[in-house]
């Protein structure tokens, strides 16, 4: 089941960046795709983490909140970048997260990384350390939303794992 | 045609163009804006915020204006996909460096940057 997923994305992943179609272009990939599922069992990476398709949808209705979250945040920085007066004040806090997978506690902690002004410094079980660069912005309370958008578009639907 | 297209001067192919490159140099500033700011920070976790422009927004925007220039769907596929990959790795490097410090035993400075003393800004 999950080998088929790793075998339908690797070849859709060929089609679209090769566009070469000619019989002899299409063995070699064939042959790249086979040796990369080879690969893949070798490694023992062929799990639930490994093809992630169940939740495509939600996180396709994450990147959109995340994208608008970055360029808002991105302002910000900017300013503090450029601001003649450097008046920044750093800040560490620790963040509690809901998400319950780890595939929903890395989806959080990296929108927090890449959310400009804030890293993701540390996370230990359900507790991140967060470094800010204002401390009015990094209260943990101003992650609320973020993690419960996260736990929506990655965590499985059963609250199981 | 040529007709048609000296009638019709503001069609979708010569917007895309001067839009993708205008977004591309809005892209390249804000590289600048970023590399400013990792001059003037303090310290490394700071530096890192100021990086993540030139991550996000500074590679986000000359993608995009890049992805309006594409001449095919084959080019526009592979710039998505670098897009994509972009977005995962930059975000899991910043926290490995920020990681990286902090295990290291790096203690990032705290509070008003204004109280101190102002060294950073008498540098030009």
């Amino acid at each position: 089941m999950h080998l088929l997923g790793i075998l339908l994305a690797a070849t859709a992943f060929w089609m679209a960046n090769s566009g070469h179609y000619k019989p002899l272009m299409l063995g070699f990939a064939a042959a790249s795709v086979v040796l990369t599922l080879i690969l893949s069992l070798r490694f023992k990476i062929v799990d639930r983490e490994g093809s992630p398709y169940v939740r495509l949808l939600g996180f396709l209705a994450y990147v959109p909140w995340l994208t608008w979250e970055v360029l808002k945040a991105n302002w910000v920085v900017i300013r503090a970048c450029l601001r003649a007066d450097l008046d920044i004040s750093p800040a560490l806090v620790k963040v509690r997260t809901t998400c319950k997978s780890d595939l929903a506690k890395v989806t959080f902690a990296n929108s927090i990384t890449l959310t400009p002004g804030t890293v993701t410094v540390e996370i230990q079980g359900d507790k991140m350390l967060v470094h800010g660069l204002y401390e009015a912005n990094t209260v943990p309370e101003s992650f609320i939303g973020m993690d419960a958008r996260c736990a929506r578009a990655a965590d499985p639907k059963g609250a199981a794992s | 045609m040529p007709e048609a297209a000296s009638l019709m001067p503001l069609d979708w192919n010569t917007i895309r163009v001067a839009l993708g490159g205008a977004l591309s140099l809005l892209g390249a500033l804000l590289c600048i804006v970023g590399t400013i700011g990792v001059l003037r920070f303090p310290d490394v976790y700071t530096r890192l915020h100021a990086a993540s422009i030139t991550d996000t927004s500074g590679a986000g925007f000359v993608l995009f204006g890049i992805a309006l220039m594409a001449p095919d769907w084959i080019v526009l596929v592979k710039i998505v996909c670098i897009l994509i990959f972009l977005m995962l790795t930059s975000a899991t490097s910043s926290h490995a460096l920020a990681n990286a410090a902090l295990t290291a035993g790096l203690q990032p400075k705290i509070g008003s940057m204004r109280k101190g003393p102002h060294e950073d800004e008498a540098s030009p």
